[in-house]
């Protein structure tokens, strides 16, 4: 395992989930936590579990982003609180 | 403001708590730990008796396979069930069955949304979906020799469907898979997996034991059977994630009339 990679993303996760929930505008936060979803997929490909990075690849990054942007278009684009 | 300070606090609490609960945690991947523990035949612990003893006992070189199909069938099995019933509870509180078109998006505009502006996207994605299609029966079909299984392959035969109803259009996707089609292979997904666990039983075997099923394909040993086994599960697993994917998406996108839509 490379450290420094590791620490490289660490930062990069924790800046995408704050950016994400801080963002008003609901689509950009959308696509920052599909940003989110790969970075942990290569976290967890770096630690050698293939099989949970794939999942991640595919559900948490692929799929439930586009469910997100078709919600927030049938819905509304700006957060309010 | 109030309201967000008591929420920081909860927050801070809760995260507090949960900080001094990992002190007591067992070290990372110690085999001695308690969730390792509790296994029979002498082995010291689970993963241990799991590492050591599971390419001999299914011939599935992937270990998380095994693990997942075989050793923690009945896991895997309601797994699935919660995936078809997070499709069925979007079914039920989404679906509308009669015909209102009052407060949906009005069909894309064919003078901005014309065939001319879309021929790129479309052809590209033409393209693009068999490759899918294939990569995903591959996952399906590989999942004991290298990383995947039913569900990434199942997410990746929907997220196809997906691609097709983005790309031209949510009732062309319909065309290929149909509310009807995609309702009864959710559900058929499920009676493959739970059917083929109760043939054991027909011989005397526990549920989920499918090394009883030697006879039925025809294999030398108990391991090759309940490699094949493995297999047939992991289709039904790929069949009720592919549809309940695509469901949830055709009625997220068309606010449950599945017309109209993105």
């Amino acid at each position: 395992m490379i450290v420094p990679f590791d620490i490289l993303i660490l930062i990069f996760l924790v800046v995408a989930a704050v950016i994400s929930l801080c963002v008003k505008d609901l689509l950009a936060a959308t696509m920052v936590f599909g940003a989110y979803g790969f970075l942990i997929c290569l976290l967890w490909a770096t630690m050698g579990a293939v099989d949970v990075a794939f999942t991640e690849a595919t559900v948490g990054a692929g799929v439930s982003t586009v469910l997100f942007v078709a919600t927030i278009l049938n819905t509304r684009r700006k957060s309010t609180d | 403001m109030n309201a967000k300070l008591s929420a920081t606090f909860a927050v801070v609490f809760t995260g507090a708590v949960l900080l001094y609960a990992v002190s007591d945690f067992p070290d990372f991947g110690d085999p001695r730990s308690p969730a390792n523990h509790g296994v029979s035949g002498g082995a010291p612990s689970a993963s241990v008796y799991y590492i050591k003893n599971a390419y001999h006992d299914t011939s599935v070189p992937n270990l998380v396979t095994a693990i997942l199909a075989d050793y923690r069938g009945y896991d895997t099995l309601f797994e699935t069930v919660v995936i078809f019933t997070a499709g069925m509870a979007i079914f039920a509180i989404l679906r509308v069955l009669r015909r209102d078109d009052s407060g949906i998006p009005a069909a894309p505009d064919p003078a901005i949304d014309g065939d001319h502006h879309r021929i790129v996207v479309g052809v590209t994605c033409r393209i693009a979906v068999p490759l899918v299609q294939i990569f995903a029966l591959y996952v399906v079909a590989h999942g004991h020799h290298s990383p995947g299984g039913g569900f990434q392959g199942g997410v990746m035969l929907g997220a196809s469907f997906i691609l097709i109803a983005l790309s031209t259009s949510l009732r062309h996707a319909l065309g290929r898979l149909s509310e009807t089609s995609f309702i009864r292979l959710a559900c058929l997904g499920i009676l493959i997996y739970a059917g083929f666990a109760f043939l054991p039983l027909v011989v005397g075997r526990n549920f989920l034991d499918y090394g009883a099923l030697r006879a039925l394909f025809g294999t030398d040993g108990e391991e090759m059977a309940r490699s094949h086994g493995i297999f047939v599960v992991e289709i039904g697993i790929a069949l009720t994630v592919t549809s309940v994917m695509f469901a949830i998406f055709a009625n997220l996108s068309s606010r449950g009339r599945l017309h109209g839509g993105l």
